[in-house]
């Protein structure tokens, strides 16, 4: 992805990938001077993966999200790079193309369900207006999928919510009925953001088994947004882990658990609770040092990470980090992982 | 003479054994009651309809749970959404009223002190809420935060509200400056710990904690969690922790019960609850706990589909004709499950 080596494979990989992400970097414009919120980022998703994007608040997750359906405001947004999805990239199309992809071949589940549903619509009829885009079906046929998808996503009496509007829901139920919506088309990619985040374990293990039964059912690409670990395990091949626009650590699922390298990502490892057997509730949690730092306040040159490990001297860091390849496919952004120990 | 321990009232043999909880262990010639005692407890809210606004129906939010907590102990209030957990905290600290039951602080019925800002109950049971934004007025300095509870309860000079303050923002990790800023000026984690800070004004003895972690990030989650438990520590603190992250109840809390339509479906300690859970509904949630090693993937959905069969197959087994929860009955020392 990011190596000289991988760029070799390139011409050949570009028909394969889904979503072909390259240098993005996404600018909100403050008090007139623009602020990378995405700095630099690259990935690629291809057909039937799951790809985690992980990170705390404010690392840039939802801005990348948003960057790719070319939903920001355009006023006060830059976007820069390329975004290919399908051969086509979706920052040059027009409008019109645009919104013909936008529900229909790319999904998206939102973090925050009240921005996404219409509130002067009845639920049933916002699904079934999503399942029209792609396919022609009866009245009858709409309403048995919409029911279908309703209970698919854990709604307990789907015929009642099929009536209701967004505002008689619970924040859960309006979250499940989104998400009903986002999947009711079948999009060959769907981009979830925090999908289960307010959700309990029960109805969260409910929709990530929808979320698996659907790519493997339409050989979807799926990007999942997420910072609980436990559903990055359970569900991603790809990892990518952000912090401040940049991502520092990606490999497949296996590789970082077994193998975390990132002084970040061990950080965050550390500080899951009740994660071992053997959580007695005795072991102290591992905190990070320090706050993450805002847009204006980020200082952009050097390793992003060493204000939060300060212990670890400078010279370990490199002036201009890069990536560096450790295993195929298993890239850490600078140098300070070789020598990093927790203090 | 027969002392309270957790009281320090003398009362009298005749006294001390009026409304003494069942629970209330003799030990030693002393009655030794619980910090809380929660007995029977409903909490219906009324469904108004029609033209006149008559009560139609009731939500049966909290429908009969029983429980105590011990002195420094944290108990875990688990289930999920809508199953009645943040109703039963409000409860205990009187932000609802209970429809019946009963709840004893101290080895006193506090039932008459609901509604009634100033008691002395109100001083030993506090609440921290799950969003400290919308909790904290935002019009108001953190000083005026903090320092509220302080006058509602005590005449203090503002020099001694002012130092009194300080020494909560120092217990909180806040440096002394922070006391003249407005709540959107800090992090959702300095926000959530300026909650604990007014929860630890009055120097309760209990504080209900609805969610206090769940809308923060995994670092400022740890910190937080730290830091109750060394509070805890220090002042010898009791918790009713309301989660729905069983990993975070699992490092939090010694004793747990597991919620489900206003009742308890079992009751036990961490390790009964973990290790040996009983109710086909405890199993289900254990089982759907996410893995943290990718490796594990397939057994984990095995074990899950397992369990959800379990589930479809037997839940008549575990639940009445009318779809509710089972009385609990003991299956063990300090485990109960709710079984016909
Ligand atoms: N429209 C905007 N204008 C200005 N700044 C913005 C805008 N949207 C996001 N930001 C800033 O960009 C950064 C990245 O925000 P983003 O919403 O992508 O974070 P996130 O990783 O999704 O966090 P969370 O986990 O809280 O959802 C943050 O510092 C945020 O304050
Ligand atoms: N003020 C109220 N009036 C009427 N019904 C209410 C009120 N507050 C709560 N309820 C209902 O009581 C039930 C229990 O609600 P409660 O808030 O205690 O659940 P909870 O377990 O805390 O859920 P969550 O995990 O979503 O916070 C729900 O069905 C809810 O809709
Ligand atoms: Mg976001
Ligand atoms: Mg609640």
């Amino acid at each position: 992805m990011m190596g000289d080596k991988n760029l070799r494979g390139w011409v050949v990989m570009i028909n394969k990938e889904l979503l072909q992400i390259s240098n993005l970097v996404t600018s909100f414009r403050i008090n007139g001077e623009y602020y990378a919120a995405v700095d630099g980022v690259s990935l690629s998703v291809r057909e039937n993966e799951v790809f985690a994007i992980v990170g705390e608040s404010g690392c840039g997750k939802s801005a990348l999200a948003l960057s790719i359906m070319n939903l920001h405001n355009k006023i006060n947004t830059k976007i820069e790079g390329n975004i290919y999805f399908k051969n086509k990239d979706l920052l040059t199309l027009r409008l019109s193309e645009l919104n013909s992809i936008r529900g229909r071949d790319i999904g998206m589940i939102f973090q925050d369900p009240l921005t996404a549903l219409n509130p002067l619509m009845k639920i049933g009829a916002q699904i079934e207006e999503s399942l029209s885009f792609h396919m022609s079906l009866s009245r009858e046929e709409k309403q048995d999928r919409a029911m279908e998808l309703l209970e698919g996503v854990g709604i307990p009496s789907p015929a009642l919510t099929y009536e209701q509007f967004p505002h008689e829901l619970s924040g859960g139920m309006r979250q499940r009925a989104m998400i009903a919506i986002a999947l009711a088309c079948k999009p060959s990619l769907v981009i979830a953001d925090e999908p289960t985040t307010a959700l309990d374990v029960t109805i969260q293990a409910q929709i990530l088994e929808l979320l698996k039964k659907l790519q493997k059912e339409m050989k979807s690409g799926i990007i999942l947004i997420t910072h609980d670990l436990g559903v990055v395990a359970e569900m991603a091949d790809k990892v990518a882990v952000m912090y401040a626009g940049q991502i520092v650590e990606t490999a497949d699922v296996y590789e970082i658990f077994a193998n975390p390298l990132h002084p970040y990502t061990r950080s965050l490892l550390a500080s899951v609770p009740g994660v071992s057997p053997a959580d007695s509730g005795k072991e102290r949690l591992h905190v990070i040092r320090g706050m993450v730092p805002s847009l204006l306040k980020l200082n952009r040159k050097g390793c992003r990470f060493s204000p939060r490990i300060p212990w670890i001297p400078l010279s370990f860091h490199e002036e201009e980090p890069r990536y560096h390849e450790v295993k195929p496919g298993h890239f850490v952004l600078c140098s300070c992982y070789k020598n990093f120990k927790f203090k | 003479m027969i002392k309270f321990v957790c009281s320090r009232r003398k009362i009298s043999r005749k006294d001390a054994y009026r409304g003494v909880p069942e629970s209330a262990q003799i030990e030693k010639g002393e009655v030794r009651v619980p910090l809380l005692e929660v007995k029977d407890l409903k909490v219906h809210y009324p469904i108004r309809g029609g033209i006149l606004g008559r009560t139609q129906d009731y939500v049966k939010a909290v429908d009969g749970i029983a429980f105590s907590i011990e002195k420094g102990e944290t108990f875990g209030l688990v289930g999920e959404s809508g199953s009645g957990k943040s109703t039963t905290g409000k409860a205990i600290v009187g932000l609802v009223r209970s429809t019946q039951g009963q709840i004893f602080f101290e080895g006193e019925d506090i039932t008459k002190y609901i509604g009634k800002n100033r008691s002395p109950y109100r001083r030993g049971v506090q609440m921290i809420f799950q969003d400290a934004y919308s909790s904290l007025n935002p019009k108001k300095r953190v000083l005026d935060i903090i320092g509220e509870p302080l006058r509602n309860f005590e005449k203090l000079t503002s020099g001694e509200e002012r130092k009194r303050v300080d020494e909560l923002l120092d217990i909180v990790g806040l440096s002394p400056e922070t006391a003249v800023k407005y709540p959107y000026e800090f992090s959702g984690g300095q926000r959530q710990r300026i909650g604990i800070a007014r929860a630890m004004a009055l120097k309760p003895k209990l504080i209900i904690a609805d969610e206090p972690v769940s809308a923060l990030d995994l670092s400022v989650q740890a910190q937080i969690l730290n830091f109750m438990k060394d509070i805890q520590q220090h002042f010898k603190l009791a918790y009713l922790f309301v989660s729905h992250d069983l990993g975070v109840v699992k490092h939090m809390c010694t004793n747990i019960a597991i919620m489900h339509k206003g009742r308890f479906v079992e009751q036990g300690s961490r390790e009964q609850i973990y290790n040996n859970p009983v109710h086909i509904y405890t199993k289900r949630l254990i089982a759907a706990i996410p893995d943290m090693d990718p490796v594990n993937r397939r057994k984990t959905e095995r074990f899950r589909d397992k369990v959800a069969a379990d589930y479809e197959q037997r839940y008549r087994e575990y639940y009445n004709s009318e779809n509710s929860v089972y009385d609990l009955k003991k299956i063990g020392d300090s485990h109960y499950v709710a079984l016909p």
